[in-house]
């Protein structure tokens, strides 16, 4: 915990002169220059490849929301459902804003499920209950934290791929949920947490679960495009050699980038409290695939580089309605998997299409 | 090394205090009790025979009712003092499974009780244990081959839904154009097309009622909840709704409640515990529950050791125990829910 902290200062000059052997400084500093403008020239570009890619997928939103108004008008053009939709989007959503993150960075996360299953059994065992609100959020949020910052140091100082050292968490904390829970579901008796869920607690008609989301969401946005931190995700996902080169603590970018992840899990994982009343080691079921392929129909590269957060929190309103309006036409789950996988594929070939013919 | 900084000294005191906390809050403990597994008496020849040692192998506890399983056949064991159990490692993985009955084979058990992951995959290891010589007792999900085992005892998927389908249609058959509505479980395992059959099937007793719509969940709280709040606000109004597993009831009951919804008959699936006491204390929608009852593991564990002394069952006039037990799927509502809380499973 110390050392990291004490680098802070002078952490960019040590890591380039010390972790790597002669690099000439003439060549380190042109390379940098020249990244440098590359990059701004590059940035104006990049905002308007992201506005299209996030224009078709509010074209495929809009069909969407189209055929469930042609379909079930009743149903589908009701508050209660846009309420029911974007509760239904905040526990996914919230992962999937972490996820974007490291993505951006080039890595990724495969252990997102599992981190929200351990933090929602942890934090609702007897023992904590006993805490109340303070103690279910807090165990939440730490457990989530816990986790990220173990992704985090194996990935970041331990020299592991992101694929591995997630994988590995996914199967630890997936076993200890088990084990805390030894498979049975634990029912919240916490009113003060319970209460957040139900129509009474909304406010101005949107429920607490939303807002969480939409907090989230924004402050995820100007994270990423609005400071330093989330300049440096990009440049790390863009190229690692690079970005070290700049003068960027790569490691300790990454490291930060994986706790907050698991941040988001943490936080997930006490709407998915609140959502469901309970927690159950066999929460947060596929996440992992849900966020990633949110994020990448959102428009973030899969190789980093490049995120999206407005693309990824489309992404997941788009699974979200798909799922919603198959159920409210009563289609069984057989053909709701099978146009989930053709509507991934229409949406990324709908961006090819309009990303070629954006630039033409 | 830099001189440790404030602030590293409060985040380490707060990490550490965090930590602390943490572990403080890993327990599940109520206050001590018995497990709720099985408190009926056991059957008629209590007495102690000849010892006998029994093999057990399930998969890996991760729900209520594969744990109620594991309890259910370690408290009938222990109430007999000449029968031994040799309970493995619940394990999901197949290879692993067919190891640890190897293992039960080349300790020489008497009896085998398994309960395969998977039947078609552990059909083999079962011929095995016979050909060796040693009897096994296929709880449940059933071997390929009925030479893999010499007693099958296990629940019924399909009158799980004719029970609940029957329940139903006495409840409303009297209600012209009763709405009925289906919460299903996994719906790529065979069990639940059989328990949907069966619900069918049912209700084709009773022209008064239709079923409107059906979802499935995948067993777990977190999509119970989901899809149930999507079948609410698909169907403004209906009359019933079965709910195949009440695992993934308790999300359905807090869609219910988020949604502010009643008005209408809930029957459940499986016989937890939190849906018994529901139905007792009677102040939900939730009014019955259809068992697929754990306690054929206890029943499973007597078959074996009737097996192992060469006794039949006491009650019927067959000198060797049955080929096969289905176990019936009753129905528990408030005349009879005290009668099987005991069995009930969280």
């Amino acid at each position: 915990m110390k050392q990291p902290a004490s680098e802070a200062q002078h952490g960019g000059p040590d890591a380039a002169a010390t972790s790597e052997p002669p690099t000439p400084a003439t060549t380190a500093s042109s390379t940098s220059a020249a990244r440098s403008t590359e990059e701004k020239g590059g940035w104006r570009a990049l905002g308007l490849r992201l506005d299209v890619r996030n224009l078709s997928l509010l074209g495929v939103l809009a069909a969407l929301i189209i055929v469930g108004g042609i379909t079930k008008p009743d149903q589908f053009l009701d508050t209660n459902n846009l309420q029911l939709v974007l509760t239904q989007a905040s526990v996914i959503g919230v992962v999937t804003v972490g996820m974007t993150f490291v993505i951006t960075s080039g890595g990724i996360d495969l252990s997102v499920g599992a981190i929200v299953a351990l933090a929602s059994v942890w934090a609702t065992t007897l023992a904590t209950q006993e805490y109340g609100f303070a103690g279910i959020l807090f165990t939440a949020v730490v457990v989530g934290l816990g986790c990220g910052l173990v992704n985090g140091l194996l990935i970041a100082y331990g020299g592991m791929v992101p694929f591995i050292a997630t994988l590995a968490m996914l199967a630890s904390a997936r076993g200890l949920a088990l084990q805390l829970t030894d498979g049975k579901t634990q029912i919240v008796t916490v009113n003060s947490v319970l209460d957040l869920g139900i129509p009474d607690s909304y406010i101005l008609g949107i429920p607490p679960l939303v807002l969480v989301f939409a907090a989230v969401t924004v402050i995820g946005w100007l994270v990423l495009n609005r400071t330093t931190f989330g300049r440096r995700t990009v440049a790390v996902g863009g190229n690692a050699e690079a970005a070290r080169l700049a003068g960027i603590d790569v490691r300790r970018q990454r490291l930060y980038l994986y706790l907050l992840s698991g941040l988001c899990c943490g936080i997930a994982a006490f709407l998915l409290i609140i959502l469901a009343g309970s927690g159950q080691n066999t929460n947060g079921n596929l996440y992992e695939l849900d966020a990633i392929a949110a994020a990448i129909i959102g428009g973030t590269l899969l190789s980093g580089g490049r995120g999206t957060i407005v693309g990824s929190v489309l992404g997941v309103l788009v699974f979200t309605t798909i799922t919603n309006i198959f159920a409210l036409n009563n289609l069984q789950s057989d053909v709701q998997q099978i146009a989930k996988g053709a509507i991934i594929v229409a949406a990324v070939l709908v961006q090819r299409r309009t990303l070629r013919n954006g630039e033409a | 090394m830099p001189e440790t900084s404030r602030r590293g000294l409060l985040f380490g005191t707060a990490a550490i205090s965090a930590g602390a906390f943490l572990t403080a809050c890993t327990s599940n403990e109520p206050d001590k009790k018995e497990p709720a597994a099985n408190t009926q008496p056991a059957a008629a020849d209590d007495k102690p025979g000849a010892p006998v040692t029994i093999g057990f192998a399930g998969p890996q506890a991760d729900h209520g009712w594969l744990n109620a399983i594991n309890e259910n056949a370690k408290s009938r064991a222990a109430k007999y003092s000449e029968v031994t159990l040799d309970i493995t490692e619940g394990s999901n993985d197949t290879a692993a499974q067919i190891g640890q009955v190897e293992t039960l084979i080349n300790k020489k058990v008497d009896v085998l009780v398994i309960l395969p992951a998977d039947g078609k995959a552990l059909t083999q290891v079962g011929l095995k244990a016979m050909r060796a010589g040693i009897p096994v007792i296929n709880l449940d999900r059933i071997f390929a081959d009925p030479q893999a085992y010499r007693c099958w005892v296990g629940g019924d998927n399909y009158g799980m839904g004719v029970s609940a389908g029957n329940y139903i249609g006495e409840k409303l058959k009297d209600k012209p154009n009763a709405k009925v509505i289906e919460l299903a479980g996994i719906d790529n395992l065979e069990l639940t097309q059989q328990r949907t059959q069966g619900f069918d099937d049912a209700l084709k007793n009773f022209p008064n009622i239709k079923k409107v719509a059906r979802q499935a969940a995948d067993f777990t709280v977190e999509s119970g909840q989901a899809k149930m709040a999507q079948l609410l606000q698909a169907q403004p109004s209906f009359d019933a709704l079965w709910n195949h597993d009440d695992d993934q009831g308790v999300g359905a009951l807090r869609a219910i409640q988020q949604a502010g919804r009643d008005g209408f008959l809930m029957v459940g699936g499986a016989g937890a515990k939190a849906a018994m006491d529901a139905i007792k204390a009677d102040n939900s929608v939730l009014k019955a529950t259809v068992l697929y009852p754990p306690t054929m593991a206890a029943s499973a564990i007597d078959l074996a050791r009737a097996l192992g002394q060469a006794k039949g069952v006491s009650g019927l006039a067959e000198l060797e125990i049955p080929a096969s037990l289905t176990c019936y799927s009753a129905v528990v509502d408030k005349e009879n829910v005290d009668q099987y809380l005991p069995t009930g499973f969280s």
